[in-house]
């Protein structure tokens, strides 16, 4: 049953002093993503609607169990956007979840200027912490630098730190024009074309490359995008592109049984290897990779590379599927873990086996 | 551990280290550690956290808010010595630099690929990337290119124990919790940075700035929030009112309209096109948002005399009295024409002049109040007139510091913007990064008892060191 903010605090309140292990859970859309989740469900569903919106002062905020395609939708209204295009995975997708789970999409790597991650747009937040309080961060303006930025700290962490109950995020206006070209390329190819693109001033908002196709989103004012256009070349596809396939992992790559890895590297990393089911987004920043192969070399691999990687679905998943942490941030994790939820009830296991 | 010569222990020598850009409050310290590798500062602090001696880091001691105040009997830590531009990697555009790296040197050494590093404040000629990282330094164009946090994607820092400890990576994301947004505006109490990457982004063709006038100050904040509302994110977007215009329009000659209440700079960058197109926009818009008279800049020469009066309001502010005092609230942008009027009625009630500068695209105000230092009466006529100013900031929905950070100065005004719980959350965060409590402590954090027995009320005032530096 979805329950009002009163409710979850006695929830909370009464689990902390039981030591009772909570799930936290919006719409259920990301339950694949990260570890096994496992404890009482606590549903944030209950936390309806959009508190805030202010088109001139490029800001939202709403409660985290709001529908993330309704909060599009009524930005969309006003010709704004969420400038990290996040993936929904389902229709019943919440704010709040889309916060926690951190995860952006094809735009998070827009070459130039007013882009970024989900944490990069996170503005404030309020978070029901393991006592059982209202804890208040940021606010909604973007200059802010008043106290530790908890807010930020708050996207991507699958809920360990508490329950966020209300976000407010910095929102952008659609881009004027847009279009997508495409190219014939293979992988090595492709990214030795992305980061030399990377460095001059084109408004590139997307770039997807898989099985010898290369995709590029141009987004911005309509001339730019037009002359951008005329210096890249290539073929300029009608209708949308595959962005949103791709954002949702519809996109026929997805499909199938081998293990679906999500590799982080720099952009000018080498080509990953491990066969040739991959895909490369973000200005070859992100590498997905369909593999069997053992977890151990393709997490090494990924390290040397100089980034990491996640078993982001399917694949034996019993030894965690994050890279772990050097012993440093292990300890800062632990500490800060202890301060937000002394009882360790939040979502016991979800990033990492040991809190 | 480190040679003689990089350890200050005499009065004499440890002077220049007894305030940061804060000047009203000085401390020396008992010792100025000076250490030119990592190697040290990790020996350094290993030593201090032995000894339970508080360590208070430190770049270029240009911060405005007294976060690199020693401590009496502490270890002051220059990072000033750590300045190696370690490699620029112009395929990748990314600098990996030591802290001490002046802001601007970063810019210089990537222009020859036709980089930059983005976020710029006004101070940048001076100021070191590591304070950047510790204030999550701001300037112009923040709200096109973000702030340091935005630009920064790696963070080498070692903790008060001296452990080496590693923020993000050279990837967009990197596992477990993304602790470097705690880390960047930290004020130097979480780690100690000794090596930062930033993002170095592709350098615009082309910049034009519009300059326009306006009759009434509301005009000039609704005609932003226009702006903004009609999808238009330009690279700039500041205002002046008519006393600072005025102020600096002497010294700057940057042609500001004086019979103007208002002036407002707004910049666009990119393709020659892009930027044709976008000041099309821009004129109309403010056209109908009542602008009274509209410039565009025709050369590289005339948009840079457009920005001179602005960057150099603060030096004017030096010449104009004895002391002034720069206040650093954020505020939504619909209330930047109420806030004016708001602030001129204070002007009356504390019988203080006040020239507005405004980073008006991000709604972050700076204030600067005339006074008479010498005065003690308009020494505190002043500090009541920041804290009223403060006070207004987060009750409009804003917050008491954009850019600046709390440091000492906006220690007490935290007790009006948060909570107890939210408060005791951060001693919480503090504890996790530093559980002996040694790196710089007493700042950014008040304790529930000290806004107890202030009753959520501040005092305090500053007036700034380098006055001559073009600043914000």
């Amino acid at each position: 049953m979805a329950a009002s903010l009163e409710s979850l605090l006695d929830l909370v309140r009464a689990a902390a002093a039981a030591r009772t292990p909570l799930r936290i859970r919006g719409g259920g859309t990301k339950d694949f993503y990260g570890n096994t989740p496992s404890g009482e469900i606590l549903d944030t569903r209950g936390l309806q609607g959009i508190v805030a919106y202010e088109p001139s002062e490029l800001f939202v905020t709403a409660n985290a169990g709001t529908s993330l395609r309704e909060l599009e939708a009524v930005l969309t209204e006003r010709g704004q956007m969420l400038p990290f295009e996040p993936p929904h995975f389902g229709d019943s997708a919440t704010v709040g979840g889309c916060v926690a789970a951190g995860l952006a999409g094809p735009r998070r790597a827009s070459f130039g200027a007013t882009h970024g991650g989900v944490r990069d747009f996170v503005l404030g937040a309020r978070l029901l912490d393991g006592r059982g309080q209202l804890l208040s961060f940021g606010g909604t303006v973007i200059k802010n630098v008043a106290g530790y930025d908890v807010a930020r700290v708050l996207a991507g962490s699958l809920g360990v730190l508490g329950v966020i109950v209300e976000v407010s995020l910095k929102v952008l206006p659609r881009p004027l024009a847009e279009t997508t070209l495409r190219f014939e390329l293979d992988q090595a190819a492709a990214l030795v074309r992305l980061n030399e693109w990377g460095g001059r001033p084109l408004p590139i908002s997307a770039s997807a490359w898989c099985g010898g196709e290369l995709f590029l989103r141009l987004s911005g004012a309509p001339a730019a995008v037009a002359a951008a256009r005329d210096i890249l070349g290539g073929t300029e596809i009608v209708g949308d592109g595959p962005w949103t396939e791709i954002r949702e992992q519809r996109h026929v790559f997805f499909s199938g049984d081998p293990p679906l890895w999500r590799i982080s590297v720099p952009s000018t990393a080498d080509v990953v290897g491990f066969g040739n089911q991959q895909m490369i987004e973000w200005g070859g920043a992100l590498r997905w990779l369909r593999s069997a192969h053992p977890a151990a070399e393709i997490r090494a691999k990924a390290q040397t590379l100089g980034g990491h990687a996640t078993l982001f679905r399917g694949g034996d998943r019993s030894q965690g599927v994050f890279t772990p942490l050097s012993p440093a941030l292990k300890a800062i994790h632990r500490r800060l873990k202890a301060e937000f939820d002394p009882a360790g009830i939040f979502n016991p296991g979800r990033m990492y086996a040991e809190p | 551990m480190l040679r003689s010569e990089c350890l200050l222990t005499d009065a004499e020598d440890t002077r220049p280290y007894d305030c940061d850009g804060l000047t009203l409050y000085r401390q020396l310290p008992m010792v100025v550690a000076l250490p030119e590798t990592t190697a040290q500062v990790a020996a350094v602090l290993k030593l201090c956290h032995e000894l339970r001696i508080p360590v208070v880091p430190r770049g270029a001691g240009t911060g405005l808010s007294g976060g690199a105040l020693p401590h009496a009997t502490g270890v002051l830590l220059s990072l000033a010595k750590l300045n190696r531009i370690i490699a620029i990697d112009a395929r990748a555009r990314i600098a990996t630099v030591e802290p001490g790296v002046r802001n601007l040197a970063i810019s210089e050494a990537a222009a020859q690929h036709r980089l930059y590093y983005a976020p710029d404040p006004s101070s940048q000629i001076a100021c070191t990337i590591g304070g950047n990282v510790a204030e999550n330094a701001g300037g112009v164009h923040c709200l096109k290119y973000g702030l340091t946090l935005h630009n920064v994607l790696r963070i080498r820092g070692l903790t008060m124990e001296g452990e080496a400890v590693e923020f993000g990576s050279h990837a967009l994301d990197a596992p477990g919790l993304d602790l470097l947004p705690l880390v960047v505006g930290s004020e130097g109490m979480l780690a100690v940075v000794t090596e930062v990457t930033v993002k170095l982004v592709p350098t615009p063709q082309l910049a034009r700035c519009v300059m326009a006038s306006f009759d009434r100050v509301e005009d000039a904040g609704n005609a932003v929030a226009t702006l903004v509302a009609a999808g238009i994110i330009p690279a700039g977007l500041e205002m002046l009112d008519q006393a600072a215009s005025r102020l600096v329009e002497p010294h700057a000659r940057a042609g500001y309209d004086l019979d103007a209440a208002a002036v407002l700079l707004c910049e666009s960058d990119g393709t020659p096109a892009e930027v044709e197109e976008e000041i099309f926009r821009i004129s109309e818009i403010l056209r109908s948002a009542r602008a009274t008279r509209i410039q565009v800049s025709s050369s590289e020469a005339e948009r840079l005399r457009f920005w001179a009066g602005r960057k150099n309001a603060f030096p004017a502010a030096g010449r104009a009295a004895p002391a002034y005092y720069c206040m650093d609230g954020t505020i939504p942008r619909k209330h930047l024409g109420g806030m004016l009027k708001a602030i001129q009625a204070m002007e009356q009630k504390y019988g203080l002049r006040c020239p507005n500068v405004f980073h008006a695209g991000d709604g972050n105000l700076h204030p600067l109040i005339l006074f008479d230092d010498g005065d003690p009466d308009s020494v505190a006529r002043a500090v009541a007139f920041g804290v009223e100013i403060l006070e207004e900031s987060v009750r409009l929905g804003g917050t008491i510091t954009g850019e600046h950070g709390v440091g000492v100065e906006k220690i007490d005004q935290m007790c009006s913007q948060f909570g107890g719980p939210t408060l005791e959350a951060f001693f919480g965060v503090k504890r996790a990064f530093d559980p002996s409590g040694l790196l710089n402590p007493g700042k950014v954090v008040p304790t529930l008892h000290r806004c107890a027995e202030l009753g959520g009320m501040a005092v305090h005032a500053g007036t700034l060191k380098f006055a001559d530096l073009p600043r914000f």
